[in-house]
């Protein structure tokens, strides 16, 4: 399998954990992964962006322009930036709440998402919006962001991952008191098609 | 050996730790931090690590344990190592016994750093061999490979790994605890005509360093990671000459263009010569791609000099790669396109993004809550009207210079806005001079500072932002913290104590929380004279649980927006219009309640009066 996945979001929204987790299902199918994301000032609040490679001849962590199955965006905005990494027929999955920066909430902009949201919708072909506002409601936790995406990631089918995969690397890799709200927020999607 | 999914910061440490490593020191900066956590986190019993002070507390502590035979690594990013040149360039005139790895990451771009200066220059410059890997598997093996040649040669030797290397993940093949090396060392042995650095021994010393690095550059034009690839068919006139996570780009594009010779130099000092010439033999043309300076670039034209060859070398000095930022594979791709007179592989099916629609623009900013913003307010509130300079430093802090807070007017490197408000203070006696230095910082680079101001009768106010922690990089802790790296409880050292030591006599503590006090505070203490101080003392947010969240009351809200405009909180959002808090992000610092005018702002949504 050979897949270039790129997570995009705000800093501080959970796009680490959310690759660390793909990697981690890939790992356990015996596949190699490479990735990189931002790490630093840029966290503060700033755009960041996770870049995950897997195959055998990938000799990179970072994918280039148009060669993107997938991208998952975190803030609608921030999927938007991406899309110039898409490839031809890639897949977006993108959290349709925006997240107003300073700037905008100083300036007085009325930034909020849908601007960017309808774009997605006139330019990708094959896109999930993902009402997570609604969803972590629901599901009790502002939190619950990341593993619902990947829940959506994996229910639009492009991901090369199955639940269980997913659900096998969150029993892996979290705390056990984490366990039942990430379970949950990965069935979400399925669950509220 | 078994595989396991790590940061290439992480892969150096347990590459370091398979090596036999006894100590380690350092000091936390982006993007090498993780290397010395990761060893305190798996080191095996018998390993010694510390946040030092300093990067050179780092180093010299690091000579020490060298000297005694331990091995060592020593962590540090790129300006780091400025600051510890001095040490460094002695060090190498007097070698080492134990192995010394000092670990400097570059930061192309750049991303978190206020330089792109590039180590292979002070490898040079220091005369140290330098190892630059392209990836984590890589990185894993080399600082193994790197303790070798240290013992092996008695130096001191750079791994030099960049920001895309150090911060991404790979599926890295490690070796199992059974095969890791045992080192034990001997302990310090008196030989004062080995130890003592004296202009004889440093004759002597550069001599056999001059004949070292000559032996080493024909070693390494063995060294399995320098190599040089052929294409798989023809024979090409043209090569390319790449290192670090450049080659790795280099490598993607060359899957789909063909023609070219590969050159990828893992040693950029000393540099591999006699493989260079292997590589330029039968070549009409070379494009370098590296980061940072044009290093390899450089060395490759000198080489065609000395041995009269006819071969263009095209890179950085000839235009035809970006001279300063990171490479990435799209540009990568782009330069080697035109180089070989290729099309561009497959670009975007998504339009360029000058096609996109206005996107959000997201600068960093202090988190909500952040104890800075309320220090600052406080100084921007007291000093109004007043002329004033207001010198930052590095860490979170820098980030008060963003609108509506717009509190830092210069920053140069760690440690220096003391010196600036007292340079610039006696140029413009009439205006009130502020350092803000945050508390690692403080202990990193400060107390110099302070000593000079007192020494000669600076007029300036020093504002300590202490928050408990390094912050920026993730968390460390120092010697105002009371406790190691290492989980050790150890002695809290005192900023006020450190003060008032120096000589100062005005020293007082705020939580910059409290607005109104804390406003008070800043305009008592900057109306004494001579060098005085305030120490703003509240945790960071990202440690401390938080208070609970406040909220808006719409009823009292008078839609005035003072709170968005005169703080800049990133919980203060407008949602149609109405000034909210976004409860995720939201801590219940409480200062937007403090600023606004009618008391719309609480912890119960605006009941303030009861």
């Amino acid at each position: 399998m050979n897949k270039n996945i790129v997570l995009c979001g705000v800093g501080g929204q959970g796009t680490v954990l959310a690759s660390k987790l793909i990697a981690a299902a890939a790992m356990k199918k015996g596949l190699s992964v490479m990735s990189a994301e931002t790490i630093g000032m840029a966290q503060r609040g700033g755009s960041v962006f996770s870049h995950v490679r897997i195959g055998e001849d990938v000799c990179s962590p970072m994918i280039a322009r148009g060669s993107a199955d997938l991208i998952v965006g975190f803030e609608p905005g921030e999927a938007v930036r991406m899309l110039p990494f898409l490839k031809e027929g890639g897949q977006v999955v993108t959290s349709s709440r925006a997240i107003l920066p300073v700037t905008a909430s100083l300036s007085g902009s009325s930034y909020n998402g849908e601007d960017m949201v309808s774009y997605l919708k006139r330019h990708v072909e094959n896109l999930l919006v993902v009402d997570s506002e609604k969803a972590c409601g629901e599901l009790g936790s502002p939190k619950a962001l990341n593993i619902l995406l990947l829940g959506a990631a994996v229910s639009s089918g492009r991901l090369g991952f199955t639940e269980e995969d997913i659900k096998d690397a969150i029993a892996e890799r979290l705390p056990e008191r984490f366990h039942k709200m990430n379970f949950a927020a990965l069935e979400y999607m399925r669950l509220h098609p | 050996m078994h595989k396991e999914f790590l940061m290439g910061n992480e892969a150096i440490a347990m590459g370091a730790i398979a090596a036999g490593v006894n100590f380690v020191s350092g000091y936390p900066g982006t993007p090498s931090t993780e290397v010395l956590e990761t060893v305190s986190k798996r080191r095996p019993d018998r390993t010694y690590v510390e946040w030092s002070v300093n990067e050179k507390a780092a180093l010299e502590t690091a000579a020490g344990a060298a000297y005694s035979g331990a091995r060592c690594l020593v962590t540090m990013k790129q300006v780091g190592l400025n600051v510890a040149s001095d040490p460094l360039m002695s060090l190498e005139y007097v070698g080492v016994k134990g192995g010394m790895v000092i670990l400097v990451a570059d930061d192309p771009g750049p991303i978190s750093s206020q330089t792109e200066q590039d180590t292979r220059h002070f490898a040079a410059f220091s005369k140290l061999p330098c190892f630059d890997p392209c990836s984590a598997q890589e990185a894993y093996e080399m600082v193994q490979e790197a303790f070798y040649f240290s013992e092996k040669y008695k130096t001191p030797v750079f791994l030099r790994p960049t920001t895309r290397v150090c911060h991404a993940y790979a599926s890295v093949t490690v070796k199992d605890k059974e095969e890791y090396v045992l080192h034990n060392p001997e302990g310090f042995i008196k030989d004062s005509k080995r130890w003592v650095i004296f202009p004889r021994l440093s004759y002597q010393n550069h001599i056999k360093i001059e004949e070292r690095n000559a032996r080493l550059s024909e070693e390494f034009s063995d060294y399995s990671k320098n190599s040089v690839y052929l294409p798989s068919e023809g024979e090409p006139r043209k090569g390319i000459a790449a290192g670090g996570i450049s080659y790795t780009y280099v490598s993607e594009t060359l899957k789909s263009c063909v023609g070219a010779k590969l050159f990828k130099v893992a040693t950029p000092h000393p540099f591999p010569e006699k493989l260079a010439l292997r590589f330029l033999d039968g070549l009409d043309e070379v494009l370098c791609v590296e980061e940072l300076d044009p290093v390899i670039e450089r060395e490759l034209t000198y080489i065609c000099g000395k041995h009269h060859l006819p071969v263009k070398i095209y890179g950085k000095l000839t235009g035809h790669v970006q001279n300063a930022g990171e490479n990435t594979r799209d540009s990568v791709n782009g330069c080697i396109c035109d180089f070989l007179g290729n099309k561009m592989p497959s670009g975007s099916a998504h339009a360029p993004e000058d096609a996109l629609p206005a996107l959000p623009v997201r600068p960093p900013v202090l988190c909500a809550g952040c104890p800075h913003r309320a220090s600052f307010y406080a100084v921007k509130t007291a000093m109004k009207g007043r002329k004033t300079i207001f010198c930052g430093d590095i860490g979170c802090y820098t980030l008060g210079n963003a609108m509506p807070l717009d509190m830092v007017d210069t920053c140069l490197c760690m440690g220096a806005g003391l010196g600036i408000a007292q340079g610039a203070g006696r140029i413009s006696p009439d205006t009130s001079c502020f350092a803000f230095v945050g508390d690692s910082t403080f202990f990193a680079s400060a107390v110099t500072g302070v000593i000079n101001a007192v020494y000669n009768q600076a007029e300036m106010t020093l504002i300590v932002l202490d928050n408990s922690t390094t912050a920026m990089t993730g968390h460390q802790p120092h010697p105002g913290t009371g406790r190691t790296v290492m989980g050790d409880v150890t002695a809290k050292i005192s900023i006020e104590a450190v003060l008032r030591g120096i000589g100062l006599t005005v020293v007082e503590t705020a939580d910059p929380l409290d607005l109104e006090a804390s406003i008070e505070c800043v305009k008592r203490v900057s109306a004494e004279p001579g060098v005085k101080a305030i120490i703003f003392r509240s945790p960071c947010i990202a440690v401390t649980k938080p208070a609970g969240g406040l909220a808006v009351n719409p009823e009292k809200c008078i839609s005035c927006k003072r709170c968005i405009r005169e703080l800049g909180c990133p919980a203060l959002i407008l949602k149609d219009s109405q000034v909210c808090i976004d409860a995720s992000l939201c801590t219940g610092c409480s200062l937007c309640s403090q600023v606004c005018p009618t008391g719309a702002i609480s912890r119960n949504g605006g009941d303030s009066d009861e």
